[in-house]
């Protein structure tokens, strides 16, 4: 088979596997396997892709055409190869994660939670994928549609005003702000095409430089920067399997997935540099980080804590992207796996241990880590990662991070990075702690609580030895990144 | 044979038909042979846009009288281009009318209901293909007097009113019309377009000629609803039969926008507009009224008022097009025209089907239909985004345009007002979307039913033509472009 219809297959194999489970919608078994063979192929299949483009195959897909000069195009390059691999093997472990989960919460309405799950992950590859600015605008905005039905899942009244929120914010700066850096983007440059260097070097004044990558910055509101960030929070009122793979792996991670992709291909790093455009828009980022890091340490609920610390790690990310120079590049795209690996772990125990013991808030969990040991077990290890800890994947991307911003000479930005790793140890680290060696507030013992069910745990625990493996063997993603960083 | 006379049957053809259609039996028998008629117009319209595509120019003289002096059939892109539209939401929106009007309309009154619609189509057709200006006037009144008719045919009494008030502003609006028109032909001599806009120019200095250029814009903006003369629309789409709601939302708008684009660009030439304040009026109604209206949808508790307002604001961004006057800008309003046309068809369809099966167009009154009547629902929402203009859609197309227009011209308050507006859509499409599929439906009531295939299918047809177009437009685009090109063309 050819490598173009592999990249279309792994845009458009969730979106058929999505008509199945549709079909299947009496039978929950046969459903549930479509689920998992449809996750099974695509993870195969950008395995395959990625070995492809090691070889140094050079794969492109042209769909159409609808403006001249514009065509909807998908084409494999490192930094989309990254993202899709992790957002496809992730997939596949949610799907194990989610039918334990959907099964042992009674959940409703599961066969349009499925279906609509295949096909965000679909938009997922398409963002990933995506040979042009167009493309991405495109798959980007069949994402927002198409995770808005998820959060609204309950279909409560708070679960409705979270969506809301969730679907306003992010059509909303899409739509006012991406939009039109889009198209400015086009009427200066008139392409779209992602080229290595950038398009628009050299057709634009520095001052209004940093003005349109602000557009950007901002626009791409599922980036999250400070103060387009209160979508996240709102977004958790969704199942956990949709907080877990969407709110902390597909769609954040689009969203700086395309900070990076703008900045290294539209402006070019090069280019960014040398304008000084992102001089002050780094700080937005760096103090996302800070202040999500402190807001994470108010919150009793245990998803809304790790929604704010999703905030301040994707503005890592951000900040890796506006620093521009080769490493903070390297380290931020690292971090997009690095981090997704770990918050999916945590998200995996935050929603086992609902499932499991029917608990949301913090202060509720002293002592249930006896009960729930692997769960717990996973989730300090998650946290470690997140801390950026060794032997822990998390490691390798601040540590690409903080020599970035040495790079640069921002030693202010060093010192951002270095507080808030301690800020994450101050609000992760206690919940584990607590859980282990605490006592619950009434006294009880915990002795009617199980772990949740098998797949949960399964989940667990691949994702938690995931983040182990990634420290002593981050090569396949650390080529990649380096490959998008641009420095052979 | 028929091609030589092929536009002069897709005016006749129609007026023909509609008296025969008045002395047919009550029963299926009129809406058949309205049916098929507009299917052979449509057929007819397909055939005449191919024959102009290639930017040729086919003129028709009426009776053998030469133009000036005999009255001209003049087709090129552009109003091949509209003829089209009109035919073929008039092609889509008849299988849909049987059931709906079979509810809707008292069984005694259904061949006259035809009849008018008929002479509304042949109306707005003439307006269309037209080359000669007072005929034009001629056929804006028949489809104006047979859209009145439809009107107050809806079930409810406020119909009547609703006609009647459109009645009023819409006979202001040709009566201004006529005025100018008059005032040319006092300057000028002449009524034949092509004619005119060589002998105006001469003509520019006088005052006669501004004061009838502003009749003539203020007349043709009456039917065009733009911003502030829009105050009759919300009600005539309301109020009126779903399946006219359905075919003047689509079609009588974007025929007068036809018009006006015409009468600025053909008749009176971008140099006259150049040197008068036109743009800049065009420039600040198009943006009140994309924000304006825009507002006024948000607020909006009946479904078909939201979607009429919406309508308004639609009109706005035809109006920023023509307003920079630029070949990216007119591309917009052209292609805003057929999009537009598609979105707002399909979205009438779908609160149509709606009433069909609740009888009432409340918002509130659609909480939880959404899942009872999944199709609609679906068709309600893809045509929703496409009003929004979400890329993959026809609505993406035209805003994109739009919006490149502004930047070409560097008018940052129209590009953000544009998109601002399509903000609103999003609030405003959501409510519709909220109450029909996430609210609970009232307890009490039995199941509602998905809509008849017969209002299903013509609604999804448009529906996936919202997304064909978005994803292919070369008929768009690439006949707009065509179009733009006559339009902006000097006079020889």
């Amino acid at each position: 088979m050819s490598d173009q219809w592999l990249v279309m297959l792994a845009i458009f194999l969730p979106m058929a596997g999505a008509s199945g489970i549709t079909l299947c919608s009496a039978w929950p078994n046969l459903r549930e396997t479509i689920t998992l063979v449809t996750a099974a192929l695509v993870s195969v299949i950008v395995i395959v892709l990625f070995t492809r483009l090691e070889q140094g195959a050079v794969i492109s897909a042209r769909l159409a055409e609808p403006l001249p000069g514009l065509p909807i195009v998908f084409e494999v390059e490192p930094l989309g190869m990254l993202f899709a691999l992790v957002a496809g093997l992730l997939w596949l472990v949610t799907s194990v994660y989610a039918i334990g989960y959907m099964r042992g919460h009674h959940e409703k309405n599961q066969t349009r939670f499925y279906a609509l799950f295949a096909i965000a992950i679909g938009s997922a590859m398409g963002t990933a994928f995506a040979g042009n600015l167009l493309t991405l605008f495109l798959c980007y905005e069949i994402l927002t549609v198409s995770t808005y039905p998820l959060v609204a899942h309950a279909g409560t009244a708070e679960a409705r005003r979270g969506a809301r929120t969730y679907l306003g914010i992010l059509l909303g700066t899409s739509i006012g702000l991406q939009l039109l850096a889009i198209l400015i983007t086009y009427s200066l440059a008139g392409t779209l095409e992602f080229r290595e260097g950038g398009i628009l070097a050299g057709r634009l004044d520095p001052a209004w430089t940093g003005l349109l990558y602000a557009l950007f910055v901002f626009g791409i509101g599922k980036a999250a920067v400070m103060p387009f960030h209160r979508w996240l929070p709102a977004a958790m009122v969704a199942p956990t399997p949709v907080s877990a793979l969407l709110h902390a792996v597909a769609v954040v991670k689009a969203g700086v997935f395309t900070v990076l992709k703008v900045t290294i291909y539209i402006f070019g790093s090069d280019f960014i540099l040398q304008s000084g455009s992102s001089d002050w828009l780094i700080w937005f980022a760096g103090a996302t980080i800070l202040l999500a890091s402190l807001i994470a340490m108010t919150k009793d609920n245990l998803k809304a804590r790790l929604a704010y610390s999703t905030i301040s790690q994707l503005s890592y990310i951000v900040l890796g992207a506006l620093l521009a120079t080769n490493m903070g590049l390297i380290g931020g795209t690292l971090h997009i796996a690095m981090h997704a690996v770990a918050k999916i772990t945590l998200f995996f125990a935050a929603g086992a241990i609902l499932v499991a013991a029917h608990k949301t808030e913090i202060s509720d969990m002293g002592g249930l880590g006896r009960a729930m040991p692997i769960t717990f077990g996973a989730f300090l290890i998650g946290s470690l990662s997140i801390i950026g800890l060794p032997p822990f994947g998390g490691m390798w991307s601040k540590w690409y991070l903080g020599i970035g911003a040495i790079d640069a000479g921002q030693w202010l930005l060093l010192s951002v990075l270095l507080v808030s790793s301690l800020l994450n140890i101050a609000y992760l680290l206690p919940i584990p702690i607590h859980a282990f060696f605490g006592n619950a507030k009434d006294g009880a013992q915990y002795t009617q609580i199980k772990e949740a069910p098998s797949s949960c745990v399964a989940a667990m625990i691949i994702t938690s030895v995931a983040c182990v493996v990634l420290f002593f063997y981050p090569d396949p993603f650390y080529k990649l990144a380096v490959g998008a960083a641009g420095g052979r | 044979m028929i091609e030589q006379n092929l536009s002069l049957l897709l005016v006749a053809i129609p007026l023909l038909a509609a008296p025969i259609v008045a002395t047919l039996p009550r029963g299926k028998l009129p809406w058949l042979f309205t049916l098929s008629v507009s299917w052979v117009c449509l057929g007819l319209a397909i055939w005449q846009l191919w024959l102009v595509t290639d930017g040729r120019i086919i003129s028709y003289e009426l009776g053998g009288w030469a133009p000036p002096w005999g009255i001209e059939y003049r087709i090129d892109a552009v109003n091949a281009f509209v003829a089209l539209i009109v035919a073929g939401i008039a092609a889509v929106a008849l299988p849909y009318a049987l059931r709906s009007v079979e509810q809707e309309i008292p069984l005694q009154q259904t061949p006259l209901f035809y009849t008018a619609f008929l002479l509304c189509l042949t109306g707005l057709l003439g307006i269309t293909l037209t080359g000669d200006v007072f005929n034009l006037f001629v056929f804006l009144e028949i489809s104006s007097l047979s859209s009145y008719a439809l009107i107050s045919m809806g079930r409810q009494r406020r119909a009547l009113t609703a006609a009647y008030q459109y009645l009023i502003m819409g006979t202001i609006g040709a009566t201004f019309l006529l005025i100018g028109i008059g005032l040319i032909y006092a300057e000028t001599g002449s009524l034949n377009m092509m004619d005119l806009s060589v002998r105006l120019p001469a003509t520019f200095e006088h005052r006669t000629i501004h004061t009838a250029f502003a009749f003539i814009v203020v007349g043709v903006g009456l039917k065009l609803a733009m911003f502030p003369l829009h105050v009759w629309l919300p009600n005539a789409y309301t109020y009126a039969p779903s399946v006219i709601s359905v075919f003047l939302s689509a079609t009588a708008t974007k025929v007068a926008v036809y018009v006006m684009l015409r009468m600025v660009f053909t008749v009176f030439s971008g140099s006259f507009t150049q040197d008068t304040p036109t743009g800049n009026m065009f420039m600040v109604l198009g943006i009140g009224g994309v924000l304006v209206a825009s507002v006024y949808a948000v607020y909006q508790r009946d479904a078909k008022r939201l979607l009429a307002y919406s309508s308004v604001a639609q009109v706005g961004y035809m109006v920023l097009g023509i307003a920079f006057g630029t070949a990216l800008g007119l591309t917009a309003t052209l292609v805003h025209m057929f999009n537009h046309a598609l979105m707002k068809g399909a979205l009438f369809m779908a609160i149509g089907a709606l009433v069909y099966r609740l009888g009432s167009s409340q918002i509130d009154a659609f909480n939880g239909l959404g899942r009872q009547m999944p199709w609609t629902f679906a068709a309600l929402f893809i045509a929703g985004l496409s009003l929004i203009g979400v890329p993959g859609t026809a609505g993406f197309i035209s805003k994109w345009y739009l919006v490149l227009a502004a930047l070409e011209k560097s008018n940052w308050i129209a590009a953000i007002v544009i998109l601002a507006g399509s903000l609103f859509a999003v609030i405003y499409m959501w409510k519709l979307v909220e109450a029909l599929f996430f609210r609970s439906a009232p307890q009490s009531d039995a199941a509602v039913k998905e809509a008849p295939l017969s209002l299903l299918v013509p609604m999804w047809l448009l529906v996936v033509a919202n997304l064909y177009f978005g994803f292919n437009t070369q008929l768009t685009v690439g006949i707009a472009q065509t179009a733009v090109n006559i339009l902006r063309a000097l006079p020889q």
